[in-house]
């Protein structure tokens, strides 16, 4: 995993609240043995028709969304499924971060570990970025901020534990390996 | 100690290490329930590791979402025409032979949905952690356990750790005292819940249901209502583990027993939240005024009383949902036409699910047009209502009567809806193509699904 620092990208905006991760991934992709070459298949029922050509008025479609990393998403992204195949399919279509009003649980914790970085900001920041579709802002983790078309930075929170993995590209079964002895301890003291 | 809740105790017993300020809790994991769609990707990275399954006893594996319900053939074996997952359910049969996890194969004795198998062995028990690389495992929370749903990296972390990093969730009670009405079902009770908090409302929190109502459940109904916790964004539901539910677990094959029984009994008793011990949020129902409830939109918590009018679109995104269902808004949806309904799914697939549909389908037929599809949890399910006669029950009137799995909830396994189909279903989510793509879901108990099976209509069960 690429450590994520700061960068710059245009966004691509989706204001459509509850995005479920069905429509991120249809479950018929599911049955990938790997992860990979899923962004594919991103958005599929709605980027393609029946006859698997591209919709025109589909925003990742329209030719200034090319490119871009931030996906601007209306509130509650993510919810629904487990499946981590959302995370990794946005991942693979070349998004490193995701903004809304709010997060579900699940992807917002399988996101943290794919160097997919979710980003809940305020209403008014939000109005801001879906007011201007496509314009470049910068997110940096080391700061925890998104600047704005305007100008102006909206700061969002990460727990101090993902920031470091994502940081510095660990991963965070490293860490829980690491834990073997007191996992062990408290396994005995069960016992 | 200050007075604490289910699930604070539960968590508190799982703390391999507290959290700190850099880093979060490390909590143990009692029970592992994989499948073979959430978890080929996590044995990859075992392997390029070179890690073991830290604790293979405390992992259980099954096949159902992508396996087929299809009939058996002459051999009795269900065959597996799909490529794609016949090489995922090969590739968890192998990930479970080289890493030593017992496995329920695709049509012996055992297997099932994931959710409906783990109850039913009794390796499901009050006060575990339980977790599974599917979001539904909110349903294991009915016996009182903490169980909620992972990433494949997740999966990844318990099977070489047994643990998992948790930042610690808030706490929401909903409260639903009182007595349902005739008719009214446990399913009727958390479409209700949805519809109230909205698909989103609680993100950040684990929900215990408590209330008369409640405790009047059995734990199957039980079990339909904490899991759909996760539609209202709440990872985990759970309810206080009673007598009701170790009269349940009693006897089950992986159930303590004799001394050991009595032993976990008493310590199950003291589980329940103990008088004075807060939330950090509460939500009331009145149970008497719960009344049989349907989806109209593409998400769970566009849910109405089935009597209602449908809303009119409120913002862009409700506009976008009711074009998807094809539906204007201030219409009712009593009387609206049906093309299939599917009984079935780790909400509605169990006994009194099958018994409940089977008062309906007596005596009646599917109506002409609509196709039917009844799928059992389990292939230990499927044997009981073959013994109580349930199936006949269901081909006699016009109805498919097939093999367990996860079938049409999910809709990557061969059943699903046509483009533009209407369904009634039993199942828990009713997003755009979730059963097929295209296909457009109503979601309602197996009394208000087997209504429509019978009328080719939506109908209130009450009224036949």
């Amino acid at each position: 995993m690429e450590p994520i620092k700061t960068f710059t990208s245009k966004t691509v905006i989706l204001p459509t609240e509850n995005i479920d991760t069905d429509q991120i991934i249809p479950a018929r992709f599911l049955k990938a043995t790997s992860k990979n070459g899923l962004g594919e298949k991103l958005f599929s029922d709605w980027r393609f028709d029946a006859e698997g050509k591209q919709k025109a008025d589909f925003a990742l479609n329209k030719p200034e969304a090319q490119g871009a990393r931030v996906l601007v998403a209306g509130d509650n992204f993510g919810c629904g499924s487990s499946r981590e195949h959302a995370p990794w399919a946005l991942y693979d279509y070349g998004f490193r971060a995701v903004v809304s009003t709010s997060i579900a649980d699940i992807f917002k914790n399988n996101s943290l570990k794919n160097g997919l970085l979710p980003i809940v900001v305020d209403a008014a920041a939000h109005a801001k970025l879906l007011a201007a579709p496509n314009a470049d802002v910068t997110v940096s983790l080391e700061a925890q901020t998104v600047t704005l078309p305007d100008g102006s930075t909206a700061k969002f929170s990460v727990d101090p534990f993902s920031r470091y993995c994502l940081l510095n590209g660990i991963d965070e079964l490293q860490f829980l390996l690491s834990q073997d002895a007191e996992i062990t301890k408290f396994e005995n003291s069960r016992r | 100690m200050p007075p604490r809740t289910l699930f604070e105790k539960i968590w508190d017993a799982h703390l391999v290490r507290a959290a700190t300020a850099d880093t979060p809790a490390i909590l143990y994991v009692d029970l592992h329930l994989i499948h073979e769609v959430t978890s080929p990707q996590a044995f990859t990275w075992l392997r390029e590791r070179n890690l073991k399954v830290r604790r293979p006893e405390r992992t259980v594996a099954t096949m159902d979402h992508s396996t087929p319900t299809t009939p058996r053939n002459k051999e009795g074996k269900i065959p597996v025409l799909d490529n794609a997952a016949a090489a995922q359910i090969a590739q968890l049969e192998t990930n479970c032979k080289d890493f030593g996890v017992e496995l329920f194969a695709l049509g012996t004795e055992g297997q099932g949905i994931v959710h409906v198998i783990g109850p039913e062995l009794g390796v499901t028990q009050p006060g575990n952690t339980i977790v599974c690389g599917d979001s539904h495992t909110s349903t294991h929370g009915a016996f009182g356990a903490l169980a909620f749903g992972i990433g494949t990296s997740e999966v990844s972390h318990v099977l070489a750790t047994q643990s998992l990093l948790q930042n610690k969730p808030k706490t929401l009670a909903v409260t639903v005292e009182g007595q349902l009405k005739p008719g009214v079902t446990a399913k009727d009770i958390v479409l209700a819940v949805i519809a109230r908090l909205g698909i989103g409302g609680g993100t950040g929190h684990v929900i215990e249901y408590r209330g008369s109502a409640i405790r009047a459940l059995s734990m199957e109904e039980r079990m339909t209502v904490c899991n759909m916790s996760i539609e209202a964004g709440a990872r985990a539901g759970m309810i206080a583990p009673d007598d009701i539910t170790f009269e349940y677990l009693k006897g089950r094959p992986r159930a303590p027993q004799g001394a050991a029984w009595d032993k976990a009994v008493a310590e199950w008793r003291k589980l329940p939240s103990d008088p004075g011990a807060t939330y950090d949020r509460e939500e009331k129902f009145d149970a008497a005024a719960i009344e049989p409830m349907i989806t109209y939109g593409t998400n769970p918590g566009m849910g109405m009383a089935i009597g209602a009018k449908v809303p009119a679109p409120a913002n862009a995104s409700d506009v976008k949902a009711l074009a998807y269902m094809g539906l204007k808004g201030d219409e009712p949806l009593l009387g609206h036409k049906v093309d299939v309904v599917f009984i079935g799914s780790c909400t509605n697939s169990r006994m009194s699910d099958l018994r409940a549909a089977a008062t309906i389908f007596k005596g009646r037929k599917v109506a002409p047009g609509v196709r039917a599809l009844i799928v059992p949890g389990s292939q230990r399910i499927k044997k009981a209502a073959e013994a109580e006669g349930l199936d006949r029950v269901f081909t006699e009137a016009g109805a498919e009567w097939r093999e367990a799995g996860c079938s049409m909830c999910i809709a990557m396994n061969g059943d699903q809806l046509k483009p533009g189909q209407y369904a009634v279903s039993t199942s828990n989510r009713n997003f755009e193509g979730r059963q097929g793509a295209g296909g457009r879901t109503f979601l309602a108990s197996p009394l208000t699904a087997a209504a429509a099976a019978v009328t080719g209509k939506v109908t209130d069960a009450r009224s036949l």
